[in-house]
């Protein structure tokens, strides 16, 4: 990845979303900073309850209050502190300048409500549109996701969509004001294999077409591969590693990106046998001293439980939460090069 | 096409009406608890850790046991220390009129009577504590009647399921449409019994055979979706009958739903007492209840309005610890709670 | 759509047939007639009773009259009040019901609505906590109790409002019945809205209006309350019934010459025509009104179809 020159369109220093629960205080998101320049795409990979939904619910300043709270950090977005703008200078972010597609198409669109109010809504906010420029806007933005017949179909309730259809209409609504930011929240998850790859490829070629910086979140490593620039790992909460795209494929230096990389069903292997890291991510009310991914840490030695990793440099853009980040770092080199 | 018939609501006074469409807390009945059954004591004692924590539930728990206890022993203890029943009529000329609460018949202050006397000089305190007794019982054994006809109804549909479990289902719905407190009305209007008990017989199986509708329908959905875990599956592969896997396996998987449901149903059922006993269709004399107490005391509201205060707002602060007790034992019960 | 309608006015005739046999067995299978009771009869007199009012005939005459009535929809005269026909007694009980009944509930749907909703957008504060305890109160009173205490306190003490007579709408003679009426409608909507309201501003689309850059007032007006409020919809159903009950209450503590009034009394005097026609007419009602509310839920919610 080469410094294109352009200024940082987004930088996070630092965040930390609690939530407050009967439990005690989960630490969803503890501490992580990134940055994100413009027209690039960063993939935030991890396993469900890591806090990457979070982190990114905190940039639009979405965390339901109570019982979540950003309780520190800064998020500067076009140069501006997100968290310290006014609520009425938030809402004017998002939609407009900053969108998010959710998981899940079908709960995302009310379902009360037709489509062409739902996407006119946006831009007769944002846009000033009146409600013709609007409709003609829907119409236009529904055939430029693919969707066929948008003229007829535009009037249609949610439930009439199918569900990559009622995805492609989210990615239309949150394009509707061309954003500089876009957020795909798992995008793909709760579609048909088939579907995924096209939704994948319709969010590419319009982050093209309008320069859009892209955050994709996802717990599948195979969706990222083509799509970003630059992978964050999270876990627990926290960055574990961070890196370009083909650095963190080629030469992970950190355990748990080791072994999400090994649970990827990997086609050629003749025995077929599929990869698990064992365990499950720990409770977040309740993490233990030392690493919270040592439990389940085939290279965690004493010092992972009793002490806290050091986030280490490993080149000038890749990082690691490991005590043994430069171990993984050289064998994962040495693989390399006996491949 | 008809699954999405919109149900009819059900009639019901203690809790949200529960409804086939909308959101989870009403979807208890499709709600999967098998898993946590079979997680034994735990879940019980779980519920009982949250109920506890829910402070409004808890002292809706010590005033219903607080009022149980006074109206089981409260008038005996009443009798032993004065001498008189809850229908005793003074002799005296003087004193057989309405006094106000703790004012004896010279107008100074006397511990006597505490609620006052009514206007035959009966003590209200003896009456409301009685009135208590009936207006429990009639309560409970009512819910009882509605909970055996419910629970076997439900348990039966949702186990045969099918065009059965159809049909049983569309008798419900048929069913919540009519207004049946008319046809109660009726019923006790034109068929008075002979006797007191023989009344009290009557306005059990009338109250019961009228609220056992929503019982029903959440024993048929919790059994639907208990029916095809591994366990049933066991008992019937090893040939165990179908009525014993219903009474045996299914029903005492149900329980909780069942138990937060029969708590929300004993005020319902006291207020249909009361409300029938007001207009003069319940309770008769000798025996009182509660309702019956209010309709005399609101016959002379304007002169002693201490004769409706007191059994009005015994009865009110019964329901109020019931209905809070219910929500309470709910929110402790209901899995979709325990999720957040 | 039209077949939906179709077939439950369909379902509603045997229905309304179930409710009507019932009443009539019941009325005859109850010992005694209407003029027992009072003063014992001679023979005589009780055979020209008989004749006069057909009870002379075989059960299955009378029955198929009172059926044959019904479909005509002309129930006879009432042997209590003579020379009236239940009609006349039906048009004359029905707009006071009505007016009480209608005043109470759109004072309920207005204040339930607004509370639960408040309750729910604040939920865990102290507006969520005194207007929930207000409605569990609402839930708890019985309405033949608290109609009387508001007579006490507002006309018998402050001698605001009257505390009993009709004059109809608007006077201030409704103000006591109709709040009396409403006060567990407006708990039973409050609690409703807010779980309603709690459950839909929790879900995913709440949240994209959210991201789409709403002001959180047009988030509830806009996307919230259509959904939060359906189960105050599907309550609409069973509030009729209870309205039904709960006027027969109301009028009878505020001694109102509502339909419930007539009811009561015919039920007691045995009012044969009057009890079959009331029955009858308040069968149609809540037959009619909840297909009604059914077909509201198509417009409502754009998922179902019929």
């Amino acid at each position: 990845m080469t410094d294109s020159g352009h200024g940082n369109l987004l930088s996070v220093t630092d965040l930390r979303t609690y939530f407050e629960t009967e439990d005690g205080t989960v630490k969803a998101v503890d501490g992580i900073s990134f940055e994100l320049k413009q027209g690039e795409t960063l993939g935030i990979v991890g396993e469900s309850g890591s806090g990457k939904s979070v982190a990114n619910l905190s940039l639009m300043r979405l965390i339901p209050n109570p019982p979540g709270k950003i309780v520190s950090g800064s998020i500067v977005f076009a140069g501006r502190d997100v968290l310290k703008l006014s609520p009425r200078e938030v809402r004017k972010l998002r939609g407009k300048r900053i969108a998010m597609i959710f998981q899940d198409p079908m709960t995302s669109l009310n379902p009360f409500m037709r489509v062409s109010k739902q996407l006119m809504e946006v831009t007769r906010l944002h846009l000033g549109h009146t409600k013709k420029q609007a409709r003609e806007h829907a119409i236009k933005m529904l055939e430029h996701v693919g969707i066929p017949d948008a003229r007829s179909r535009v009037d249609s309730y949610p439930h009439e969509f199918s569900g990559g259809m009622r995805q492609r209409v989210m990615i239309a609504m949150a394009l509707s004001c061309r954003p500089e930011l876009l957020i795909a929240d798992e995008p793909t998850t709760a579609l048909d294999v088939t579907i995924q790859a096209q939704i994948l490829e319709l969010i590419n070629s319009l982050k093209a077409e309008t320069g859009a910086s892209v955050i994709l979140i996802t717990h599948d490593l195979g969706v990222v591969a083509g799509m970003t620039d630059h992978i964050i790992v999270m876990y627990a909460g926290k960055v574990f590693e961070q890196a370009t795209t083909t650095e963190l494929f080629e030469r992970p230096g950190n355990p748990y990106t080791c072994g999400l990389l090994r649970s990827v069903p990997d086609p050629t292997d003749e025995q077929g046998k599929l990869y698990q890291i064992p365990g499950l991510p720990p409770d977040l009310a309740h993490l233990p001293p030392g690493c919270p991914f040592a439990p389940r840490c085939e290279r965690a030695e004493e010092i992972c439980r009793r002490e806290f990793p050091p986030y280490v440099q490993l080149t000038r853009e890749h990082y690691s939460l490991c005590h043994f980040a430069s171990d993984v770092y050289t064998k994962s080199q040495a693989q390399e090069g006996n491949r | 096409m008809e699954d999405e018939k919109p149900s009819l609501a059900p009639l019901e006074t203690g809790s949200d009406p529960p409804n086939r469409r909308i959101g989870p807390e009403y979807a208890c009945g499709e709600e999967d608890i098998g898993g946590e059954v079979l997680a034994g004591t735990s879940l019980w004692r779980d519920a009982w850790r949250r109920l506890l924590k829910n402070k409004l539930a808890v002292l809706g728990m010590v005033i219903v046991i607080a009022i149980v206890i006074a109206a089981l022993i409260g008038p005996s203890v009443i009798k032993r220390a004065t001498g008189s029943a809850y229908d005793f009529i003074p002799k005296d000329q003087a004193l057989t009129k309405s006094f106000p609460p703790f004012r004896g018949p010279d107008g100074k202050f006397s511990w006597t009577h505490p609620m006052g006397t009514d206007n035959a000089g009966r003590d209200i305190l003896a009456r409301v504590l009685s009135g208590g007794q009936i207006s429990l019982m009639v309560a409970l054994i009512a819910t009882l009647v509605s909970l055996l006809i419910g629970v076997s109804y439900g348990a039966t549909a949702g186990y045969l399921g099918g065009r059965i479990d159809d049909l049983m289902m569309r008798v419900v719905d048929v069913l919540y449409s009519l207004p049946y407190v008319i046809i109660v009305i009726v019923l006790l209007a034109l068929l008075p019994a002979k006797t007191p008990t023989g009344q009290l017989a009557q306005l059990f199986l009338a109250l019961g055979a009228v609220s056992w509708l929503t019982m029903a329908r959440i024993v048929r959905g919790q059994v639907m979706s208990l029916k095809n875990q591994e366990f049933i599956l066991a008992a019937r592969a090893t040939g165990v009958s179908t009525p014993k896997i219903i009474f045996r396996h299914l029903i005492p998987n149900t329980l909780g739903p069942v138990i937060v449901y029969a708590t929300l149903t004993v005020p319902t059922v006291m207020l249909s007492e009361a409300f029938l006993s007001f207009l003069g269709l319940g309770v008769r004399p000798p025996r009182v209840s509660w309702g019956s107490l209010a309709a005399e005391g609101a016959q002379s509201l304007a002169i002693y309005p201490w004769q409706l205060i007191f059994p009005g707002l015994t009865m009110a602060l019964m329901l109020f610890s019931l209905n809070f007790l219910g929500d309470g034992l709910r929110d402790a019960l209901d899995p979709q709670m325990r999720k957040e | 759509m039209l077949r939906f309608i179709i077939r439950r006015i369909v379902v509603i005739i045997p229905m309304l047939f179930i409710v009507v046999s019932l009443t009539w067995g019941l009325i005859r299978l109850a010992p005694g007639n209407f003029y027992t009771g009072e003063k014992k009869l001679t023979p005589a007199i009780e055979k020209n009773l008989r004749e006069k009012y057909g009870l002379n005939r075989p059960w299955y005459v009378q029955y198929g009259k009172v059926l044959w009535n019904i479909a005509r929809f002309d129930f006879g005269n009432s042997l209590k009040y003579e020379g009236q026909s239940v009609n006349q007694i039906l048009f004359r009980g029905l707009p006071v019901s009505a007016t009480l009944g209608l005043s109470a509930y759109l004072l309920a749907l207005f204040v339930g609505i607004t509370t639960g909703t408040l309750a729910a957008l604040k939920q865990n504060s102290w507006i969520d906590y005194a207007s929930m305890v207000l409605a569990m109160i609402g839930i708890s009173i019985p309405n033949f109790v608290l109609g009387p205490l508001l007579v006490l306190i507002f006309a018998l003490n402050l001698f605001w409002l009257p505390p009993a007579l009709w004059n109809g709408f608007p006077s201030k003679s409704i103000v006591l019945p109709a709040l009396t009426l409403s006060a567990i409608y407006i708990a039973y909507i409050a609690r409703l809205t807010r779980s309603g309201m709690l459950e839909v501003m929790r879900s995913d689309y709440i949240r994209t209006a959210r991201a789409k850059g709403l002001s959180e007032t047009q988030v509830v007006f806009r996307h919230a309350l259509r959904g939060g409020l359906l189960p105050v919809v599907s309550f609409s159903g069973p509030a009729l019934a209870f309205l039904i009950t709960g006027t027969v209450v109301v009028e009878r503590v505020f001694a109102l010459p509502g339909l419930g009034n007539y009811f009561i009394n015919a039920c007691f005097n045995r009012d044969e025509p009057l009890i079959i026609g009331i029955v009858a007419f308040i069968a149609v009602t809540v037959l009619g009104f909840n297909l009604l509310v059914d077909i509201s839920y198509g417009f409502i919610d754009p998922r179902i179809r019929y």
